[in-house]
């Protein structure tokens, strides 16, 4: 959205803009981003502050009271943003590690293990589901217990899916390092393990972060996977599903599209604390220590 | 422990492979203490292969690197008493000058860098791997020795930039900072000016060498530019094909080449085959011309090198070889002058005088002029 505002400031500014092929080209981005985000944002926004009564639209603020003041649509909020918490945590501990030791192997091992963590994503999501559902249900036949319908179930579902999503930005991050940081690293004094924290986490740092936004994001809202997973417990009723059922079930699109509003907004205000959290570790953290040291030793 | 008549650096038949490709053949090598070396040659000689191994980032496949009389072939690169300017420079992107600068020193451990490495229980490398690093300076000691070292390389006032938008001459003086504000016994350059343009090139070489005198730190500096190694060295070491042609300080080098191979990559040269008369003589193009005493023995065919700028133009009457100018070119400070001989063969000579071309000339000489090489195998 910003990058356009910026364009059509710039050639407001420029007095000899042409029209040129390059411009043009721009066009259908521009409509498809107009219909397809845009205008549906405006009208989820809208939605949400309207309610009708006797098939009169009013404004007001009840969809958003009526969410709130309901104690089992903020559990359901509070569990989707929990398990979306852990699915991010857990892909974030494999994934490391994964994508480090693929990055930094050769070429040839690099492009078989990465067509290894995409294939999955060939296969529709649902049917993965699916199969896992009916793995779970062999598993949990032959040795008597029910691993359908536990929080274990719903988040190990989570992580299946997305792991992809937290592999392939940190792997990414990795692989643009320049080997000869490592070196000159070494060069100066630092052993593997002080060549990691020092240079390799806080250079890849982008690439977890922007891990973490394409699971926690989807996984907050995910439908799929809590419903089928979660072997139709109210438990597993989460906000995704919460939603749907509003949109099509329940046909009250003002609810439907408050809930995604506020939900939206969550997610937003956290993504802004990971960013801010990441800027602070990555360039602050040494300058805070050097500042606090400085301090306590001219004290002395 | 440590040897102290040895020298600091003893190289002694390195020999490196990559699978069947030979890139070090039997490399011995003296470094002392205070000297500026340049190791010399075309790309794929093994120069910047020679220095990684001496860095510590690769190991010989034959033979020892000698540190002080000590074998440390084996003791990686965050132990040793060496640090790199890399010919990419290497700065840490996520970093600023005065972090980069300072990155070596909030590692430094509290034991100073000391050769031998004590043996360790795996127990204790474990520990000592994944130790919180505990400087052995306090962060005010810290600023005073980067500020300082800031001073020394001109970057007053860039101290909080970020590398990314710094020019290639600031990068790489960043370069220099981070590792001489180590201290290090040998700083080991790779290549280090070659990304820079002409001028700004010229300036780093002074100040380089300005730097080393200064600071007493060993220098050893790899580059494929004459011109660079003649200005800056103590020692030039040229290589080729993963061998040590000679090792001379410049002005030997310059004068005294041992084969073609360094007469024609240091400076330009004439070149012919001759044969030894006596220890004052020597014949070339069918004719005994006398020399300085040579070394050579009596009968041995050899490479006769003579320096373009040794040569002098006079009239053909008085010229130990005669011949007609060819071409002419205006170099800026000299012509340079081809002239065939009546032998049909083409000498160079660089004068100050124009001289039309199609002119007889005589060619004139002096005995020191005349150079004995080996012939090339």
């Amino acid at each position: 959205m910003a990058f356009h505002v910026n364009t059509l400031r710039g050639t407001k500014k420029k007095n000899n803009f042409k029209f040129d092929l390059y411009t043009g080209m721009s066009i259908p981005y521009l409509l498809v981003l107009f219909l397809f985000v845009l205008l549906p944002f405006f009208f989820i926004v809208l939605y949400a502050f309207l309610n009708k009564s006797d098939s009169k639209l009013f404004l007001t603020l009840s969809n958003f009271s009526q969410f709130v003041t309901n104690e089992n649509f903020l559990i359901a909020a509070g569990l989707s943003i929990w398990f979306a918490f852990l699915t991010t945590c857990i892909c974030m501990v494999i994934s490391y590690p994964v994508a480090y030791f693929t990055a930094r192997s050769r070429p040839n091992i690099r492009s078989v293990v990465i067509l290894l963590i995409t294939i999955p994503m060939w296969i529709n999501m649902l049917l993965r589901t699916l199969a896992w559902k009916q793995i779970f249900e062999l598993i949990g036949g032959w040795m008597n217990i029910s691993i359908l319908g536990t929080d274990f179930a719903v988040v190990f579902g989570m992580v299946y899916v997305f792991l992809p999503f937290m592999i392939i930005p940190i792997y990414t991050s990795i692989l643009k390092i320049d080997p000869s940081l490592y070196e000159a690293s070494k060069d100066l004094g630092a052993n593997s393990f002080k060549t990691f924290i020092h240079v390799t986490l806080p250079l890849s740092m982008p690439g977890i972060i922007s891990g973490i936004t394409m699971v926690f994001l989807p996984a907050a809202t995910s439908l799929v996977i809590p419903k089928y997973l979660g072997d139709g417990q109210s438990r597993y009723y989460l906000i995704g599903n919460l939603i749907e059922s509003y949109f099509i079930a329940g046909d009250n699109y003002y609810f439907g599209s408050a809930i995604a509003v506020l939900l939206s907004s969550i997610i937003l205000l956290m993504m802004y604390f990971v960013n801010k959290m990441d800027r602070t570790i990555v360039t602050e953290a040494q300058s805070v220590s050097k500042k606090k040291k400085i301090r306590g030793n001219s004290n002395a | 422990m440590i040897n102290k008549d040895a020298p600091l650096i003893e190289l002694r038949n390195i020999s490196k492979s990559y699978g069947e490709t030979k890139v070090l053949q039997n490399v011995n090598l003296t470094i002392n203490e205070n000297e500026f070396v340049t190791l010399l040659g075309p790309s794929g000689c093994g120069k910047t292969t020679t220095l990684r191994i001496l860095g510590g980032f690769e190991s010989p496949t034959s033979g020892e690197v000698f540190f002080e009389g000590k074998d440390i072939s084996t003791i990686p690169p965050y132990e040793r008493s060496t640090n790199t300017v890399f010919q990419s420079y290497a700065l840490f992107p996520h970093l600023d000058v005065y972090d980069n600068i300072a990155f070596g020193l909030r590692l430094e451990k509290i034991e100073p860098r000391k050769y031998p490495n004590v043996e360790l229980t795996p127990k204790e490398k474990v520990r000592k791997f994944f130790k919180k690093t505990t400087s052995r300076y306090t962060e005010y000691e810290i600023k005073k020795k980067v500020d300082a070292v800031i001073k020394l390389v001109n970057l007053t006032g860039m101290e909080h930039r970020n590398v990314a938008n710094l020019s290639g001459g600031q990068r790489q003086r960043v370069a220099i900072a981070r590792a001489i504000v180590l201290r290090p016994k040998i700083l080991l350059l790779d290549e280090s000016l070659s990304a820079l343009d002409l001028k700004l090139r010229k300036d780093m070489q002074y100040e380089l060498k300005e730097l080393q005198r200064s600071t007493g730190i060993t220098f050893v500096f790899v580059t494929h530019d004459q011109e660079e190694a003649l200005t800056m060295s103590d020692k030039i070491v040229v290589m080729k094909d993963g061998y040590i042609e000679q090792v001379g300080s410049a002005e030997e080098i310059y004068n005294e080449p041992i084969n073609r191979y360094v007469a024609n990559f240091i400076g330009d040269s004439n070149i012919l085959s001759g044969k030894v008369i006596d220890s004052r003589h020597v014949e070339f193009d069918g004719e005994k011309f006398l020399m300085e005493e040579t070394k050579f023995p009596e009968g041995a065919e050899v490479d006769v090198m003579m320096r373009p700028e040794d040569l002098d133009i006079v009239y053909p009457s008085k010229g130990k070889l005669t011949g007609t100018v060819d071409s002419i070119f205006f170099k800026g400070v000299f012509y340079e002058v081809d002239v065939i001989l009546d032998n049909k063969r083409i000498v160079t000579i660089h004068t100050t005088d124009y001289i039309p071309v199609g002119k007889k000339v005589g060619i004139n000489f002096d005995t020191e002029d005349i150079t004995l090489m080996e012939i090339m195998k």
